[in-house]
């Protein structure tokens, strides 16, 4: 089918404008800085490479980005897997409006949402006095404060890809498994959370990946203290500032392989689960 | 249906809590702007945001947007059709390249321009004869804004075209009808909503990005600064009242855009069922 198609040529026209329209944008905002960016990192030394990575200052700003990010996408699995339930399965008033306030962090900018988020978790703040009253915690300018901000940012992502996915979700297994004498929570375990459970991967790597890279709303909450609150994005902007390209583009590359094997988990654990969703259907 | 009735302790306990998590991390910092903004009287509100930088800051981020959805809609248009109606290889590894943007941190989008276009690029002297400039002035701003919403028409578009076939299109064509003529008459009513949509996001996007442009922007006042960027410059030097100011008019877009984006989808779905 494929090849048919490929040795007869299209009786549709356009083709050689729309291709080369498309093909000289892409080069010269995608595939040049691209290219470049492969030409600089030919150039760097391997010793200079390995010195700026394994900076203890680096590192840990490594470990604050990477784990922050992964304790706010937890957390946005969790909730988000209960928003798309509670927006799937049940009717209340307002439904619609929550509904439509998910996209929020896509449309506000971060930088706008960081400053708020900042101004309402310090100490003095509107929820940041409560928790330091009634539990002595700290949120702004600290790792609690940039996994706020990070969780804001994530949100939609396990939502918008559970939603979906549970809409479609016959629900004959259910009915089925209930005459069967299945208790409310087995019918979940069992019945419903394995065909939800690709999609909730997918939406938590997406969130994950995003949260690693995110920097607009975190700097204002991080307060940056080095060692502490200093995240990966931060370390490579304080390069460019002084200039140093060799350095920045140093991290951005750790960063790249940090954000590749994080896809491609996702897309090995996508084939996994399919498969075992499928063979058990 | 006996399952649609859920056992109603669980149920409300499931919705209180999301409804309070939403408003705690969603409506309370939109509340906050609002109410911060407008603390010192409406009076010095008004004062805050049609102050001249204000008006630059918000003017430029507008020049980026317009850029970002004009090229990007040329783009789309161009790769969905391109992607859909025809076949030849390297398609897939076409569509990565699309998709590359958005898993790129914002922050290495901007260096990835710094080092394709900066001092110590071997693009530079040529640019420099020409007596253009790119990192630190406004086309490095335009185009990392670019850069970040690059896939966002095209992604909303393949879908929709992919969809629908190629059998409308070569029946035109095989009835004489022109490039333009076709794409006109038998292409575009079908994507209308879906491209739309995608300019909906774009914008949404474009006029909020404040990684990428803050790493090619050279903060200049009045000329380099982005309304976010003009944001966080307040919010430096204290001037709280002043930056929720600026804050509550990307504020009031926001909330534009997610009106607009309910709605359109709203009439994408209706004129998905019909067809």
């Amino acid at each position: 089918m494929k090849l048919s198609k490929r040795a007869r040529r299209s009786v549709i026209p356009g083709f050689g404008l729309s291709f080369g329209i498309m093909i000289a944008i892409l080069s010269l905002v995608v595939l040049i800085p691209l290219c470049s960016l492969v030409v600089y990192t030919a150039q760097l030394s391997p010793s200079n490479f390995f010195r700026t990575i394994t900076q203890p200052r680096v590192l840990s700003s490594y470990y604050v980005s990477i784990s922050t990010a992964f304790v706010a996408s937890l957390i946005n699995a969790g909730m988000g897997l209960v928003l798309a339930w509670v927006l799937v399965r049940y009717n209340f008033p307002g439904k619609r409006f929550i509904d439509g306030i998910i996209e929020l962090p896509f449309a506000l900018p971060t930088a706008v949402a960081g400053i708020s988020l900042t101004h309402l978790t310090t100490t003095n703040g509107w929820v940041g006095q409560f928790f330091y009253e009634h539990f002595g915690l700290k949120i702004a300018y600290t790792r609690v404060g940039i996994t706020v901000a990070l969780v804001f940012i994530g949100i939609p992502f396990v939502v918008r890809s559970v939603q979906p996915v549970l809409e479609k979700l016959d629900q004959q297994y259910e009915e089925a498994a209930m005459i069967l004498g299945a208790s409310r929570g087995t019918i979940f375990r069992r019945v419903i959370f394995p065909e939800i459970l690709p999609a909730l991967i997918s939406g938590f790597t997406l969130a994950f990946a995003r949260s690693i890279g995110e920097y607009g709303s975190v700097v204002f909450i991080a307060g940056n203290t080095p060692y502490e609150t200093e995240i990966a994005p931060l370390m490579i902007m304080a390069q460019l500032q002084e200039f140093d390209y060799a350095s920045a583009t140093s991290i951005a590359l750790v960063m790249l392989a940090i954000a590749f094997i994080i896809l491609s988990v996702n897309a090995f654990l996508q084939s996994r689960v399919s498969k075992r969703v499928s063979g058990l259907a | 249906m006996q399952l649609r009735k859920d056992i109603g302790v669980l149920k409300w306990v499931l919705i209180i809590l999301c409804v309070v998590f939403l408003a705690v991390m969603l409506l309370l910092p939109l509340v906050y702007i609002v109410i911060t903004a407008l603390r010192e009287g409406i009076g010095t509100y008004l004062a805050a945001i049609t102050d001249t930088y204000a008006r630059k800051a918000a003017l430029l981020t507008i020049e980026a947007t317009v850029w970002a959805v004009v090229i990007n809609t040329l783009f789309g248009l161009c790769a969905a059709w391109c992607l859909t109606k025809f076949a030849f290889r390297g398609k897939k590894i076409l569509s990565t390249f699309i998709d590359l943007p958005v898993t790129v941190s914002p922050i290495i989008a901007g260096l990835i321009y710094v080092l394709t276009f900066g001092r110590q690029s071997p693009l530079y002297p040529i640019l420099d004869q020409a007596g253009i400039q790119i990192i630190f002035a406004v086309p490095g701003i335009v185009l990392a804004t670019i850069f970040v919403t690059f896939p966002f028409i095209s992604r909303e578009l393949i879908p929709v075209l992919s969809a629908q076939g190629t059998d409308e299109e070569e029946a035109a064509a095989l009835m004489g009808a022109g490039t333009f003529t076709i794409f006109r008459k038998v292409t575009l009513p079908h994507i209308k909503w879906a491209l739309l949509y995608g300019v909906v996001l774009c914008t949404a996007r474009a006029m909020g990005e404040f990684g990428a442009v803050s790493v090619l922007s050279g903060h200049l006042r009045g000329k380099t600064n982005t309304l976010p960027l003009y944001v966080e410059l307040l919010y430096q030097g204290y001037d709280f009242t002043g930056a929720f100011a600026a804050s509550s008019l990307l504020v009031i877009m926001a909330i534009i855009i997610l009106v607009l984006r309910c709605w359109l989808e709203h009439k994408g779905d209706k004129a998905n069922d019909i067809r």
